[in-house]
């Protein structure tokens, strides 16, 4: 994976974008993302079920990882089956 | 990376909720997204190199943007009030494209270009007709999102581009997905050419903040759709704030009430103006925007706290902020050099150079990008202590007299400060001693008189140096502007042309 590559869940609707980060495989719903969905969908594992949210951004512990959900799904997003966490918004006042 | 995306989220997200207000109509996200999607198929078929607009503001810009950009086909928004041989000399130079807009005059003006051309309704509807559904966007990040040309104040228009990625950093970077309140309407009046134009259509839909669309810039209509819609936010240029306030003060009546926040750029904003506007609207929230249209739009604001703070404020650095630009985006990186490219420390002033993912710095010609990614913005301009940005005109109109560099505005600070004068302008006027001189022209506000000429340059010998005093001084019912507020100097230089001051 690269900066700017969406990637789609093997178990669910949900798509990424990648902000920030490259070589590392993420995982949604237990399940390796890919650029491609696979042909037949795969099951969530419970573990991973929380869902992801459109348009929030999720960041690993050590922020060297950074994507932007572009499609909701019922998965939620890990590496090597650690839980990413969804970034705090620091919103700047509308310029246009 | 695809533009695309920002509307594809919101019609996804809400398909229902209503993005985009013009004319009369209201457009649900997901009615936008399938009208774009109808277009992208009618562009691709078209065999077209580019999609222009040659049009003022309406659904067909958002469309045509978002369906060129699903195409993978450039956008030029072109400026409709050019001049025809300015008009014609774009024209071909974007053929063959599919045109949105004045049929005649397109086909007056490049009849052999291959252009084909709709009315923005014959579009619109032919767009709504076609099945592009879930046609899948092009993918390339280095693929040319928006050309737009340059206004050329002083030189022929360049065709700046803005490849997706860096609009699209720009808004990623910006902006909050989703995060406008249900309420929460932003009035655009900005042309469609413009890069604030583009800006505003892309940042407003990943906010979901609905969009009213003015078609053109007209005081009493713009206070009109602010009333009729309850408007909660607006960008404006400095003399669409002034016209805007004219007529309030002239008895227009202003339904304001629901506007939150107002955030201007495009232009010198005066203090005086500022200052007006914050006493009028005290619960209004101002934000300046500075960026150019080869950064992909915004690179520096002064948000809504450091506005009342300056305002308030005694300390005369503090409200000095206020004709700030305030500070840099989280996500740019801006330095101020000489003209040797040697970085200059906070207070000296020098060129803005910028970097970020957002920046383009390239025309089709060439980039404009140094070895390190920098764009020289050729604004001048210095940063303050803080960090504040201040702008100091463009790196070209400053007047080289005697091998000393003399920035216009502090010429035009001094004049405006006094209180018979309404607007003013410094350029540099060709001298057989000096290289060049300076020549000032000045506008007198209503009912008062000018000082003479001999007050006009002690005034100025007075507060700066006797470097500083004009040689020629021409007296004007008004300054030449663009439609943009831009002040045109090479309008201003031409007044003292061919009397060159004998040595």
């Amino acid at each position: 994976m690269k900066a700017g590559m969406k990637l789609k869940s093997a178990v669910c609707d949900t798509e990424v974008m990648v902000i920030r980060g490259s070589d590392t495989v993420v995982e949604c719903g237990g399940a390796p993302m890919s650029a491609e969905r696979p042909a037949q969908r795969g099951t969530i594992n419970p573990a991973f079920a929380d869902g992801t949210k459109i348009g929030k951004r999720y960041v690993d512990a050590a922020g060297t990882i950074e994507l932007l959900c572009v499609k909701a799904g019922q998965g939620s997003l890990a590496i090597g089956g650690v839980a990413l966490m969804p970034k705090e918004a620091k919103p700047l006042p509308s310029s246009d | 990376m695809n533009i695309s995306l920002v509307l594809q989220m919101a019609a996804d997200a809400e398909p229902e909720r209503i993005g985009l207000v013009c004319e009369g109509r209201r457009w649900p996200y997901q009615a936008l997204l399938r009208a774009a999607q109808g277009a992208a198929a009618g562009f691709a078929a078209s065999g077209c190199s580019h999609v222009a607009l040659l049009d003022e503001s309406s659904a067909a810009a958002a469309v045509a943007l978002f369906g060129a950009a699903i195409a993978g086909i450039p956008y030029v928004p072109l400026n409709y009030r050019l001049a025809d041989a300015d008009l014609a000399a774009l024209l071909k130079r974007i053929a063959p494209a599919y045109i949105i807009g004045d049929v005649e005059r397109i086909q007056r003006l490049n009849p052999d270009g291959g252009h084909q051309a709709r009315t923005h309704a014959a579009f619109i509807a032919q767009a709504e007709q076609a099945d592009g559904a879930d046609a899948p966007a092009a993918e390339d990040d280095k693929a040319i999102a928006v050309q737009i040309f340059t206004s050329g104040t002083t030189a022929a228009p360049k065709a700046a581009l803005l490849r997706h990625a860096n609009l699209l950093s720009y808004i990623l970077g910006t902006v909050e997905f989703g995060s406008a309140a249900p309420d929460e309407a932003v009035l655009v009046s900005v042309p469609p050419y413009h890069v604030a134009g583009i800006a505003a259509l892309l940042s407003s839909v990943y906010a979901m903040r609905r969009i009213l669309l003015l078609p053109a810039f007209e005081a009493d209509a713009w206070l009109a759709l602010a009333a009729g819609e309850r408007a909660t936010n607006a960008f404006v240029v400095p003399t669409m704030l002034a016209r805007i306030i004219d007529r309030m003060d002239a008895g227009v009546p202003a339904g304001l009430s629901a506007m939150r926040a107002i955030a201007y750029g495009g232009g010198r904003m005066p203090l005086e103006l500022i200052d007006r506007a914050l006493q009028l609207f005290p619960a209004t929230d101002f934000t300046n925007a500075y960026g150019l249209t080869e950064t992909s739009s915004t690179i520096a604001l002064l948000g809504p706290e450091e506005h009342r703070a300056a305002h308030r404020a005694s300390d005369p650095q503090v409200r000095a902020r206020l004709g700030s630009v305030g500070r840099p985006l989280p996500t740019v990186e801006i330095e101020i050099r000489d003209d040797e490219g040697r970085l200059l420390p906070a207070g000296e002033r020098g060129e803005i150079y910028v970097r970020g993912e957002q920046v383009s710095g390239e025309y089709r010609e060439r980039s404009a990008l140094d070895a390190n990614g920098w764009f020289p913005t050729r604004d001048a301009g210095w940063l303050d202590a803080e960090g504040y940005l201040f702008l100091a005109g463009r790196a070209d109109d400053v007047i080289v007299r005697g091998g000393e560099n003399i920035s216009p505005g502090e010429i035009e600070d001094v004049l405006l400060s006094h209180p018979a004068i309404a607007d003013a302008a410094a350029v540099g006027v060709p001298s057989t001693q000096w290289g060049e001189t300076i020549g000032i022209a000045v506008v007198a506000r209503p009912n008062h008189s000018l000082p003479s000429e001999d007050e006009l340059r002690a005034l100025i010998k007075n507060r700066l140096r006797s470097s500083r005093v004009p040689e020629r001084i021409a007296i004007l019912d008004a300054l030449p502007y663009n439609e943009m507020g831009k002040l045109l100097r090479r309008e201003v230089r031409k007044l003292f042309q061919g009397k060159e001051i004998p040595a």
